[in-house]
């Protein structure tokens, strides 16, 4: 079981990359659970200055932009 | 291997495209213009129409050469990064460092406050912090552009240099008047994660491609305010009287560049969306001073912004901050009335 969450505080790319992320793991029938984190203090607490950040079972793996779909579920694959 | 050629050869062929359009743009207009519309040459609708098929192409294809490359330029930086070089600078040769990465490194005014966070929590000074935020929105590729495909090589480097010499000088300020106890507490109770964010390594290839992912976000988001100020700029090309605003925002108004700061404080716009008016405002009399300044004010300070950083900042950081950067603008405004 997957644990991701999608950092962000509301602009649009962190929007996208929660959906795209959600639609993904859907399609690819992956077990995990999705959570978007937009409180400011969790967010650097993670220590991304930049959002959106993605984070596979709490480790950072992209932070300030909408990474390639592919290489998202490679992400999630080898997370 | 193979794919690195194709994308390569595909980039070598789009420059050279470029090229050649780009060189050859008026002649191109002219037959756009006086053959296949068959317009009269000297009237003030074929000269407006001129400019604007002229004008058109011309900053938009500079723009997309521009982003292009600064897409580029901007994959090799990352805030982490910059984070970490800035961490434990001095003054001084900290601000000046800051502002010239504020410039290369990605910003978006939406993670001003992680972006504060993280720098104040790894130990970048107050004042050193301040010069990146300053320079990062003033100072972008876009303005750049515009001023330059719009009104020359020396107005876009003006406006850089100076707009360094507000952002080093300002983060200065800040820092020797120690504002430090004007932060929110907070802030320092934050715990930064240490985590070493380790990017996936990059091939040159998926730099090349996030060269033109931000063509095509950038461009895509603000070529509707290049036409809208390219057809200003020609619709009052010859019909509002040449020395329309000389009077108001003319070099002989003293008052005009402190007003132009006062009203671009507050206002919120992204360099392109006021490049119309500045258009406008330059082509009828005002003088070049007084519109950089608003310019400037416009992009560098907006009410929204304030408004963000008052999360993290007292109220007398947030005036010193305005304050200091708002003189400096105004500085530069009268500088550039006396040398124009």
């Amino acid at each position: 079981m997957l644990n991701v969450k999608v950092l962000g505080t509301g602009c649009k790319k962190c929007q996208t990359l929660e959906a795209s992320v959600k639609e993904i793991i859907t399609a690819n029938k992956i077990e995990a659970t999705v959570e978007k984190v937009d409180d400011l203090s969790a967010i650097v607490s993670y220590g991304v200055m930049t959002t959106p950040a993605l984070v596979i079972n709490e480790k950072v793996v992209s932070a300030g932009t909408l990474p390639q779909e592919d290489q998202i579920l490679t992400w999630l694959k080898e997370g | 291997m193979l794919a690195l050629n194709k994308k390569f050869l595909s980039l070598l062929l789009l420059l050279f495209l470029w090229f050649l359009i780009y060189l050859n743009l008026e002649s191109i207009s002219n037959f756009i213009v006086y053959q296949v519309f068959g317009l009269p040459k000297g009237t003030h609708l074929s000269d407006a129409i001129w400019f604007f098929v002229f004008e058109v192409p011309k900053v938009l294809l500079l723009l997309v050469l521009i982003v292009f490359f600064v897409g580029i330029i901007r994959s090799y930086f990352s805030p982490e990064r910059t984070r970490k070089i800035l961490g434990g600078k001095k003054l001084f040769i900290g601000n000046i460092l800051s502002s010239f990465l504020g410039i290369v490194t990605p910003f978006c005014s939406c993670s001003a406050i992680p972006l504060f966070l993280g720098f104040i929590e790894s130990g970048v000074p107050l004042g050193v912090t301040f010069s990146f935020l300053i320079a990062a929105p003033m100072i972008n590729e876009v303005a750049l552009v515009l001023l330059f495909g719009l009104f020359g090589w020396e107005t876009a480097l003006l406006y850089m240099s100076t707009g360094l010499i507000i952002a080093i000088i300002s983060g200065y300020i800040i820092g020797i008047l120690k504002l430090e106890k004007y932060i929110e507490p907070w802030v320092y109770q934050v715990k930064v994660g240490s985590q070493e964010f380790i990017p996936v390594k990059i091939s040159f290839t998926d730099r090349v491609n996030t060269g033109y992912a931000t063509v095509k976000e950038i461009v895509g988001k603000i070529w509707i305010y290049i036409l809208l100020g390219i057809a200003v700029g020609a619709g009052i090309h010859g019909y509002v009287p040449e020395n329309f605003m000389a009077g108001l925002m003319g070099k002989s108004a003293w008052w005009s560049v402190p007003a132009a700061v006062i009203i671009g404080v507050p206002m919120y716009s992204n360099a392109a969306g006021i490049i119309p008016i500045v258009q406008a405002l330059l082509a009828k009399g005002a003088s070049l001073g007084t519109v950089l300044a608003f310019m400037m004010s416009v992009i560098a300070l907006s009410l929204p912004e304030i408004i963000i950083l008052k999360k993290v900042l007292k109220i007398q950081l947030i005036f010193a901050f305005v304050g200091i950067v708002a003189f400096g603008i105004i500085t530069v405004g009268y500088l550039f009335n006396l040398i124009y």
